[in-house]
């Protein structure tokens, strides 16, 4: 049994539709990636999963229960924790705060502490007393990070962290995401930077105006191939 | 309320979450002492002080529970008078109808006020922003043009409450023996220890409430909802139960002031001006979104009623054009100012990191 699992996921804003079926599978241990150009639906495919946008109960599944129309706080006590697009880290907390305040909702046992978050993002341990928003981009990135995986989710859900980040802080954050993927989480990123994604993933979805256009290991996907269902052309 | 944050694994690691500053020790010694203090006035104080101060007691209160509804749980309610009115109501109907203790009665129109505010909730946490302040508004009417059909309770023109009610309230003998008074100056000192009660008691329920995990949830929310919900805060719950929570308190606030006023009529008693309007000016002024900010701002407005009452309309003027001023150059109210220049704090909910000694040094270990 797949750890999650969308069936025929849709979804709206209104009248418009964002999402047309999409049907993808994430085994325990594994990351995938979703790529896809800009408005192809990552990130309402993300939200749906962790409860932001609601739908029909039996669209996501997660250890073979329905949680499609579950509340976004249910989910993440259940152990799915979203890394939001944007960071949205807390702007009246510190830093620290900030990480504690990921356990709100659950506190599992499990491989992640304050310490070895700091461990992993040693840059942000030096300021967690400073307020959050006086942190660079990355640095806030990282508390992001922090935040969801203090609780110890079975699943990471990060929608665009390299978003608006220098290439060097990108490589910064997917070193530490083999570190998170080599204690047992679960990930599933949303990006637009496909190098770093397929570096990490073991398999890919690529999205294109709602659908599903191509799906597969990075290691059996041609470049062409890749472009093809990323720009549709 | 501090485990809230810390668990059990950071508490050994030598870091924990307070709230208290040294200068908040002090702030309660002096809150207490004055608290005492006010509670002794009614043996050397005037009657006239007396009513006024149960005037400034319950506006204080009422700021209070508005502050906390509108300046941390984001609900900007402006039909508040709803529950003002129907704690005063409650207090009518349970004292001349089922004969209960006119101080029991305030206590239980709380509790009524607060399973009222439940159904109530359920249809205006439908609407949104100014809708949901508009939805507010129109409940509150609502509750007034139903109150106006009970002719039991006067009807559209009201009612009063006899002597027999009011000069049997509990405790009454022993306050007319033990400060020599009679029955009208008596029941004034009941209901200012009544007032006083209230706001000492909503005073430290906001704070409470922002010290535990519920304040977390709170500031969370205010910061961002959706990351609020994606650390596992349920927002709908947490927004709910301060909704009733502060329903029952303004149920409470209003049932005092009915019995004090021992007069109840629709207009009075659901009326967005006294019970909404005055209260939002005072919040505004004083600082939205802090404890002391509606303290102050009660202050300032009894001291211009106080003095420009006599001024007829002119008084609303000054007390519109000062709450515009204020929203113009001093946006988070006079206290926010204060605490901007000053960074001072009388009722610190801040939570703020306490590193112990030797705390590095486990993070090593635990590496």
């Amino acid at each position: 049994m797949a750890l999650l699992e969308t069936r025929g996921l849709t979804a709206f804003y209104g009248d418009f539709q964002a999402l047309y079926g999409i049907d993808t599978m994430l085994q325990a241990g594994e990351t995938i990636a979703i790529i896809g150009a800009n408005g192809a639906g990552k990130s309402t495919y993300l939200k749906s999963i962790a409860g932001l946008i609601r739908g029909a109960a039996d669209s996501v599944r997660f250890e073979g229960a329905p949680i499609g129309a579950t509340s976004a706080a249910e989910i993440m006590k259940r152990g799915i924790a979203l890394v939001p697009e944007g960071r949205r880290l807390f702007p009246s907390l510190c830093v620290e705060e900030n990480l504690l305040v990921g356990r709100y909702g659950r506190e599992a046992p499990g491989p992640w502490s304050l310490g070895r978050i700091y461990e992993l993002f040693p840059g942000i341990k030096t300021r967690r007393n400073s307020a959050s928003t006086t942190l660079s981009g990355g640095e806030q990135q990282m508390v992001a990070i922090g935040r969801a995986l203090i609780s110890n989710p079975r699943v990471l859900l990060c929608d665009e962290i390299s978003l608006g980040l220098a290439p060097i802080v990108v490589r910064a954050l997917y070193e530490a995401l083999r570190h998170i993927k080599a204690a047992g989480t679960s990930m599933i990123l949303v990006e637009q930077d496909i190098a770093q994604a397929i570096k990490v993933s073991d398999r890919i979805y690529c999205f294109q105006e709602g659908r599903l256009s191509l799906s597969g290991r990075p290691s059996e996907l041609s470049r062409e191939q890749i472009h093809l269902a990323y720009f549709g052309t | 309320m501090i485990k809230a944050v810390s668990p059990p694994a950071a508490k050994t690691s030598g870091y924990r979450i307070e709230t208290r500053t040294r200068a908040s020790h002090a702030v309660t010694a002096v809150a207490s002492a004055l608290v005492i203090f006010l509670a002794a006035l009614p043996s050397f104080a005037g009657r006239g002080i007396i009513e006024e101060l149960i005037f400034v007691f319950y506006m204080a209160a009422l700021a209070q529970c508005w502050n906390l509804l509108a300046g941390y749980a984001g609900l900007v309610s402006v039909g508040q008078q709803a529950f003002v009115g129907l704690g005063g109501y409650l207090l009518f109907a349970l004292t001349i109808m089922a004969g209960i203790d006119p101080l029991a009665a305030i206590v239980l129109s709380g509790v009524l006020a607060a399973i009222f505010a439940v159904p109530t909730a359920l249809v205006v946490f439908r609407l949104r922003g100014a809708y949901f302040a508009i939805g507010t508004w129109v409940v509150a009417e609502v509750y007034r043009l139903v109150f106006a059909q009970f002719r039991q309770l006067g009807g559209g023109t009201g009612t009063s409450l006899g002597p027999d009610i009011t000069n049997t309230v509990f405790g009454i003998d022993w306050v007319k023996s033990m400060f020599d008074v009679r029955a009208p100056a008596a029941r004034d000192i009941i209901s200012y220890w009544a007032a006083l009660a209230l706001a000492v008691g909503t005073i430290s329920l906001v704070y409470f409430i922002l010290r535990s995990r519920l304040g977390l949830a709170l500031g969370a929310i205010r910061d961002s909802e959706d990351a609020a919900e994606s650390v596992g805060v349920d927002n709908w719950r947490v927004k709910l139960t301060i909704y009733v929570i502060v329903a029952a308190a303004t149920g409470m606030i209003g049932a005092l002031i009915y019995l004090q006023t021992a007069r109840i009529s629709p207009d009075a008693a659901f009326s967005v001006l006294d019970w909404t309007a005055y209260v939002i000016v005072i919040v505004v002024i004083g600082g939205i979104g802090t404890i002391e900010g509606p303290l102050l701002g009660t202050i300032i407005f009894y001291l211009l009623q106080h003095y420009l009452a006599s001024f007829g309309a002119w008084y609303l003027i000054l007390l519109g054009a000062l709450a515009i001023a204020v929203m113009l150059y001093a946006p988070k109210g006079l206290w926010g100012s204060v605490v901007g220049r000053y960074g001072l704090t009388l009722f610190p909910t801040r939570r703020r990191l306490v590193v112990q000694k030797g705390a590095l040094r486990s993070y090593r270990q635990e590496a």
